[in-house]
């Protein structure tokens, strides 16, 4: 049994009026690929949002529930949601690379947590970013290109780049390749084999095939519950829920 | 006489747009006949033929019927060939009033009485002829058209034509406008320089246009001239206001439109917004006096009290109620383009770890800043082209000094000095006031297509 890294207690989420998470309970391995999926608008990214407080953007989003990073609640009045975020770090959907130098978007998060403190310390961070996001070489001649030139898989990189600047213990992926070509996908996925090593992996996928690829446990999401979870051969070799098994025979989603 | 004609011209159209419609209709059920367009096709069909080609000719005829008419009219006096051009349309003038009954010459001569014949005959005959040919126009194109109306005929295509040259015409007279514009300014500009050296004008330290009067009192002393149309301390007087004027609307409208666009409530942003707009609503004449009554009394008391000289109009009060006009200026351009930058880069720095104030900082305002550069210059060329406070608020002494509390005055100003009252189109008095106009034109022009510029290359492309 792997330590348990994160834990999410009897969870519900509302948008104004509508409830989009019902009574989600789960918990998330450290140093492993945990893979959420389900059909459109079933709360897998409300959920994954949830665990850097993400939804506070969002003026009507209440939350109720707890959710534990390493025992502590991070909804807990007293936490400073800058630093929760430092340590959960986040990819999104479609790459978003600051209208900056490559070498500005990976310096962005040491610069703003003080995290440097010469500039080779800070050179040292991006290039070590870089690297382990298998980035380095494509870009080491164009440090100060724009980083919006990049393909959108190399911008993807660049995103996944900047967020384990900072050194977290926690990377959030929603949906990080669904932009993306099947090439850029696989060189992604191989990734998160190696950052798997260093960080737990929470990622939000719509592709069944990616989820048994790349996790170790699998949660199912349906209508705002999760209806299952368990290790990834179980969901996908012998599901114990009939939505599940519908799902992912393609009956449904 | 037109306006009746032209409403008669409308009637026709309107009755030939259903007689084509009609005639559309009874052709497709009688013969069978299978027409290419609907049939409120043929009916704009109809009615076009009815209509342009009338209110054409009505154009040429009115255009060029005045020159006819005096040409017959005076063709005894040029044949006597006795009279100069002017002498002729002052003369023809002449006969038109006495033609209204109002006595101006002293005897009327056979000559005169002739004229005056003359007059009110063509102008009866021009009359008629006018309302036959272009109704009879009409009438016959409606007829022309009315039988053209069969299955080989695409109305619908025919108007969709006629549309595209309606707007091509349309944007036509616009950019004909700006173009004319241009070139009567030219036109002035060069017979201004004409007289007064272009190097006396841009570089000239002293502006004292009234001087030429000296000169043509008789007093021949070229020297004077050239002294007298020295621009520079009006182009330094429009800077002073408008950079007064940037400091006051950069920081304020910037800040606005921070605050409006991330900081806001939408609730607050509904009710907030239009009220800071209304400020570019407000007439210029209102400002100034504003400028005038309130503002520079303040600062000069102020100032009075601080123990500095301030002039009653100064470039400080112009400027600074200027700024307070072009903010809207800024803040809602700025606004816009801040409020357009992905919500996905706000949430790229939000889940990084950074505040909001570090996002603003150091995300959005970058990426938003061609924008609000481009803003930033659209206010300054409003700044130096506004005439209606600096004539009010900031004086009309040319003087040159780069002291705010002093008063100054604008490029704007000296223009509305200058052709304010009579005027001798031939004075390089009132001609340099072509040349400031397309001094102004340029500066503008200038920094309208670099502001365009600026936002178009360094515009990043969010797909």
């Amino acid at each position: 049994m792997k330590s348990i890294k994160i834990k999410a207690d009897n969870l519900n989420v509302y948008y104004g009026e509508k409830q989009a998470l019902f009574d989600v309970s789960m918990y998330m391995e450290e140093k492993q690929v945990t893979a959420l999926i389900g059909p459109s608008g079933c709360g897998k990214s409300t959920f994954i949002r949830c665990l850097n407080r993400m939804n506070d953007v969002i003026d009507i989003c209440k939350v109720q529930g707890k959710i534990e990073i390493d025992g502590n609640d991070i909804y807990a009045p007293d936490m400073q949601v800058e630093q929760l975020r430092e340590r959960v770090g986040m990819v999104f959907q479609k790459p978003n690379p600051f209208p900056k130098s490559i070498f500005e978007n990976v310096a962005y998060g040491p610069r703003i947590h003080g995290i440097a403190e010469h500039k080779s310390d800070l050179e040292e961070i991006v290039v070590t970013s870089l690297k382990k996001a298998a980035l380095f070489d494509e870009v080491k001649d164009r440090l100060s290109d724009s980083g919006t030139s990049l393909s959108g898989g190399q911008q993807q990189r660049l995103c996944i780049a900047r967020a384990i600047s900072v050194n977290p213990d926690i990377i959030l992926m929603d949906e990080p390749c669904s932009a993306l070509d099947p090439i850029a996908t696989a060189r992604i996925e191989e990734l998160m084999g190696d950052l798997k090593t260093e960080y737990t992996i929470i990622i939000v996928t719509h592709s069944m095939q990616q989820a048994a690829r790349v996790s170790s446990r699998t949660g199912f999401f349906h209508l705002g519950k999760l209806v299952e979870v368990d290790k990834t051969e179980a969901i996908f070799s012998n599901p114990s829920d009939q939505r599940t098994q519908d799902y992912i025979t393609g009956r449904f989603g | 006489m037109g306006f009746i004609l032209i409403s008669l011209i409308i009637l026709i159209g309107i009755a030939s747009y259903f007689l084509g419609n009609l005639r559309a209709k009874n052709l497709r059920t009688s013969n069978q006949k299978n027409l290419k367009s609907l049939s409120h096709y043929y009916g704009y069909y109809v009615a076009l033929w009815a209509v342009v080609p009338a209110l054409l000719i009505l154009l040429m005829i009115t255009s060029f019927k005045s020159f006819f008419i005096e040409q017959y009219v005076l063709s005894d006096f040029i044949a006597l060939g006795s009279y100069t051009e002017t002498e002729l349309s002052l003369l023809f003038t002449q006969i038109e009033n006495t033609a209204l009954g109002i006595k101006l010459f002293d005897e009327n001569t056979i000559l005169i009485d002739g004229a005056v014949n003359k007059l009110n005959y063509i102008n009866k005959t021009s009359e008629n002829l006018t309302y036959v040919t272009v109704l009879g126009l009409s009438g016959l194109l409606v007829l022309y058209s009315l039988f053209n109306i069969n299955n080989k005929l695409n109305s619908r295509k025919i108007v969709e034509k006629f549309l595209l040259v309606l707007y091509f015409t349309c944007s036509l007279v616009a950019i004909m406008t700006t173009v004319g514009i241009i070139f009567s300014l030219l036109y002035e500009t060069l017979r201004f320089f004409s007289q007064v050296p272009i190097t006396d004008f841009l570089f000239g330290l002293n502006w004292s246009p009234q001087r030429v009067f000296v000169r043509e009192a008789g007093d021949l002393d070229t020297r004077d001239l050239a002294n007298a149309f020295g621009a520079v301390p009006l182009f330094a007087g429009t800077f002073l206001i408008a950079l007064i004027a940037m400091c006051v609307s950069v920081p304020v409208g910037l800040l606005t439109a921070i605050y409006m666009s991330e900081y806001a409530s939408p609730k607050v942003r509904d009710w907030a917004k239009p009220i800071i707009e209304i400020l570019a609503g407000i007439p210029t004449v209102v400002y100034g006096f504003f400028a005038a009554l309130t503002v520079a009394p303040l600062v000069r008391d102020i100032g009075q009290g601080a123990g500095l000289t301030v002039s009653s109009e100064s470039a400080l009060a112009a400027g600074f109620v200027m700024g307070i006009m072009i903010i809207p200026f800024i803040s809602s351009l700025s606004d816009d383009v801040i409020k357009s930058v992905p919500q996905s880069l706000r949430e790229g720095s939000y889940a990084m770890g950074a505040t909001k104030r570090e996002t603003i900082v150091k995300v959005l305002l970058p990426a938003a800043l061609p924008g609000i550069v481009g803003s930033f210059l659209l206010a300054v060329s409003r700044a130096i082209g506004e005439t209606m406070i600096v004539v009010m608020a900031a004086g009309l002494n040319a003087k040159l000094t780069a002291n705010p509390l002093d008063a100054a005055t604008t490029i704007t100003t000296q223009i509305v000095v200058i052709l304010i009252g009579d005027q001798e189109f031939d004075s390089p008095k009132t001609q340099s006031a072509f040349a400031l106009g397309l001094t102004l034109f340029v500066v503008t022009l200038a920094l309208n297509f670099i502001a365009l510029q600026v936002v178009k290359k360094y515009t990043e492309r969010y797909d």
